[in-house]
């Protein structure tokens, strides 16, 4: 009889000292890094190349009219998100998965208020100010960078929702590997939070 | 399974503690920008701000001050060096002109074509 | 204990018989998505050469009309029969998307890869299954948006596999197809290559430790970092340029581009090397996870039949490793014409040379272990060994190539397509065919008939050197790449019969492949059933049934000793496989 087991999916690999998830997650993070990376790259390339005058001269920060004080609260709920994320893990280690459920629904919570204020404070006022993406290269960058990071974060809430509900009768099963999930879950969400912290600073403050 | 229990709230003060920080160095982000370094000097110490808050959050929310498998060392190792390629390479090829070549240089105008 | 019991409770979900639908269409084995890959790829690299055989008409034969099927792609393409140059163009560069990326990589990682490793490494699948699948089923759907693109209004992406900017940003809709087709097969290369990276680390038998791993295993390690780690520039890149076309946007778009007298309606003050920089960045590692399964394939060739050890497997991994990690640093030697200055280029020019020196520590060890070997010149080891002469040449052909000062004259020209397709097609593509004459017996528990086998191998050896060769010199003589019709200019007339001799070459080379496809197709009702171990290996794949079952190992094995114990003196038979257990 065939063994179609795979193991460490759930208990860690005794030399390695990692389950299988956690690691093809830090390995999925890593090539996000160099796929944000190649945007701060551009954004480098684009703003150290651009003409000194003219429409495509880069604008100073009063043109961009982006709000420091709309981007702090951002960032502030992003944060708060990242400790409701990493308290649900801490609370399935201390096998409460009722709190847990609530953590992770702040999370999602954070997160769609994260999305709201960029819509509503700021993407649809800057289209209403024909500050659009071909507008300028810094709003192309723009755009696209806070684009590319919100659609990350839409990722993270359909997922987190799906462990919520669906997922959670995972627990019942296992409450080990559905912990584990949470915690990859958690990596990926922290990441994204790291990313809007290089992000801020470069768009709303430079 | 006890031992996970204290072990985790130790790791509830330090998130919270996190959060203070991050909170505070967000606050921090914002006034250092209101100063005018000379050069490029807002840039770096916003990076530099922004590194450190990154690196809290590596550390304390992924775990990574309790992470010990070498493999995910590794691929970090990897890929922090193929990204410091990737942001610097890029713009350094951009640098090694004369520097009146370098602002504007991809108009291709004829207008430009005549100033350069 | 508790997690063996915690996974068998898992595993009674695969127990119960599959659908149809999810054995074979939807399934997670990575044997059959391997085969998926395989089959799939086979079909893309058919099609791509067929674009090529096209191309190569109108090269030898400049503006007259095809015969037979001249009248089948439509009055917008080839009134009359005769190619447009817009349509050579969309020939050209998806000539060049569908080998690389429809056709070489999936075949050398999706196909070899997915099925060979984890046997190899004696795992029962990989870490993932269902990314597996995921990661098929994505490259399916770039294929399908890619061969899509042919039949749009202006026809498919015709700026060139590498798309530059701004042309490819002013270019016709089948370029949009060629950016979301690309978005999907990096999608599929990203999922594929964490799977392959943690598979390798976690799930090796018992006693697998790094260096008793077959190389093999060791470049699709390699390989797979390279993947993971050089894609997303190119996906970034992919992003940027979809929002230019629909956008926009002037993320490569210069100031005051004018285009046929109409000024371009962008605010500007984007670049069109800021387009080059990101799709080399990963279009460097892109050609290296070209060679190197190719090159672990033709180790494993070779080892097998020279009955000896590999020489030299610890430089050839630690080769492979430096190979690797110098691969990122060397792109911008695909830009050393467009105006950079000369301390950058001197840096890259170093990279490169400095990159040439692990290939050749691999190539010399797979040389110098034929050495006192007993050589089995069976099918698979005619196309390995062949590979060998045929990647020196593509190999060295690039030096030339990496130094600015020559390629001044070699740039964009005949000559660089010579080295490359030296390095992929009797290079890559003759590994491929050694590998699927090798693993034919464990895909399907037959041997493919030998005496096509050998046909085919020399035929294509002589075919494929009369198409490549010739464009050394032309290059050298000056005649550009993507060009229409050559004779327009003096000094590509004067080489014109050198086009000819590339097209026949072409044309003769496809009607080779005939003994080959129907071997295929023959072998698997007709060939001769063979036990598990046909060719006396020593590695993991050959001791799973031949095909391997789900869960691949009847009792999961444990390894003693390394990956080439052949001829190892005391041992009775001339091979000592890993799994066997010390005699007593």
């Amino acid at each position: 009889m065939s063994v179609a087991v795979l193991p460490y999916t759930v208990k860690p690999h005794p030399v390695t000292g990692v389950y299988s998830g956690k690691l093809g997650t830090w390995l999925f993070l890593a090539s996000e890094v160099m796929l944000f990376g190649a945007l701060f790259s551009s954004y480098v390339l684009l703003r150290v190349g651009a003409p000194a005058t003219g429409p495509a001269a880069w604008p100073s920060h009063a043109e961009t009219e982006l709000s420091w004080k709309i981007g702090g609260f951002n960032t502030l709920v992003l944060i708060i998100s990242s400790v409701t994320m990493v308290m649900a893990w801490a609370s399935l280690k201390m096998n409460d998965l009722a709190k847990a459920r609530k953590f992770l629904g702040m999370t999602v919570g954070l997160a769609l208020v994260f999305i709201i204020v960029k819509l509503l404070l700021e993407y649809i006022p800057k289209f209403q100010a024909h500050h659009t993406p071909s507008h300028s290269n810094f709003f192309a960058l723009y755009f696209t960078l806070t684009g590319l990071h919100a659609l990350h974060i839409l990722g993270g809430v359909i997922v987190i929702t799906y462990f919520i509900f669906p997922g959670s009768s995972l627990w019942k099963k296992d409450p080990e590997y559905y912990t584990n999930r949470i915690e990859c879950t958690g990596l990926y969400w922290h990441f994204v939070d790291l990313v809007w912290i290089f992000l801020f600073p470069v768009l709303y403050l430079m | 399974m006890g031992d996970a229990h204290a072990d985790i709230s130790k790791h509830v003060k330090a998130y919270i503690g996190v959060f203070v920080a991050l909170a505070i160095l967000t606050i921090v982000t914002v006034l250092a920008s209101r100063i005018h370094f000379s050069g490029s000097g807002n840039i770096v110490v916003a990076l530099v701000i922004a590194a450190f808050k990154a690196s809290l959050v590596a550390a304390i929310f992924m775990h990574l001050k309790w992470e010990k498998a070498p493999s995910i060392w590794w691929a970090l190792a990897i890929c922090a060096i193929f990204f410091v390629f990737l942001i610097f390479l890029p713009v350094l090829s951009v640098g090694d002109l004369p520097p009146q070549a370098q602002h504007g240089m991809w108009d291709v105008s004829p207008q430009a074509g005549a100033a350069h | 204990m508790s997690e063996g019991h915690h996974d068998q409770h898992h595993n009674h979900q695969h127990h119960p018989e599959l659908s149809y639908w999810r054995k074979y269409i939807f399934s997670v084995d990575h044997k059959t998505i391997g085969i998926q890959y395989a089959l799939t790829a086979l079909v893309f690299l058919f099609l791509g050469f067929c674009l090529m055989m096209m191309m190569r008409w109108q090269l030898a034969y400049p503006g007259k009309a095809m015969p037979v099927i001249g009248n089948l792609f439509g009055e917008g393409n080839m009134p009359g029969g005769v190619m447009l140059p817009e349509f050579y163009n969309a020939l050209g560069a998806m000539h060049g998307t569908i080998m690389v990326f429809l056709g070489v990589v999936p075949m050398v990682v999706g196909g070899f890869g997915n099925y060979i490793m984890p046997l190899q490494i004696g795992a029962p699948d990989m870490s993932f299954p269902k990314i597996n699948m995921a990661s098929y089923w994505s490259f399916f759907l770039g294929g399908v948006v890619m061969l899509a693109s042919f039949f749009v209004p202006g026809g498919a992406a015709n700026s060139g596999w590498t798309s530059y900017a701004p042309l490819s940003v002013i270019a016709t809709q089948g370029q949009t197809y060629w950016l979301l087709g690309m978005v999907f097969l990096i999608t599929s290369s990203l999922l594929g290559s964490v799977n392959f990276i943690v598979t390798i680390i976690q799930l090796r038998a018992k006693g697998l430790e790094f260096f008793r791993l077959p190389f093999f295993v060791w470049a699709q390690f390699v390989t797979a970092f390279l993947l993971l780690l050089a894609f997303p520039p190119l996906e970034a890149a992919a992003v940027l340029q979809l929002m230019d076309r629909l956008a926009g946007t002037s993320f490569f778009m210069p100031e005051g581009l004018v285009v046929s007298g109409i000024p371009q309606a962008y605010v500007g003050g984007g670049s069109p090397l800021l387009w080059q920089h990101l799709f080399w960045f990963l279009a460097h590692p892109e050609v290296y996870v070209l060679i190197l399964p190719g090159m672990g394939i033709v180790a494993e060739v070779i080892a097998n039949n020279t009955r000896k050890p590999l020489w030299g497997y610890r430089p050839m991994v630690y080769s492979l490793i430096f190979l690797g990690f110098m691969s990122f640093v060397v792109w911008a030697h695909h830009m050393f014409m467009t105006g950079m200055g000369t301390k950058i280029s001197a840096f890259f020019a170093t990279t490169t040379m400095i990159i040439s020196i692990p290939s050749v520590i691999i190539l010399t060890a797979l040389v110098i272990s034929l050495y006192r070997g007993c050589i089995r010149f069976n099918v698979p080891m005619l196309f390995a060994l062949a590979f060998l002469p045929m990647f020196a040449i593509g190999g060295l052909t690039g030096l030339p190539l990496g130094l600015p000062a020559a390629d001044i004259h070699l740039h964009d020209t005949y000559y660089v397509i010579g080295h490359f397709h030296y390095v992929v097609a009797p290079g890559t593509i003759f590994a491929i065919f050694a590998g699927i004459y090798h693993w034919y017996p464990k895909v399907t528990g037959r041997t493919m008939n030998s005496a096509l086998g050998k046909i085919h191998f020399f035929l294509s050896f002589v075919f494929i050197n009369a198409v490549f060769m010739p464009m050394f010199f032309q290059g050298m003589a000056g005649v550009s790449r993507r060009l229409y019709d050559q004779t327009m200019y003096a000094h590509g007339d004067a080489v014109q019969s050198l086009t000819r001799m590339s097209s026949w070459g072409a044309w003769m080379l496809g009607l080779s492949q005939l003994p080959f496809i129907l071997n295929f197709f023959m072998s698997l009702v007709a060939g001769k059933k063979v036990n598990q171990n046909p060719w006396e290996a020593t590695t993991l794949e050959w001791a799973a049934p031949s095909p391997p079952p789900h869960g691949n190992f009847a009792t999961v094995p444990v390894v003693y000793r390394g990956p080439y114990e052949y001829s190892v003196p005391g041992i009775r038979g001339d091979y000592f496989p890993q799994h066997v257990a010390a005699e007593a």
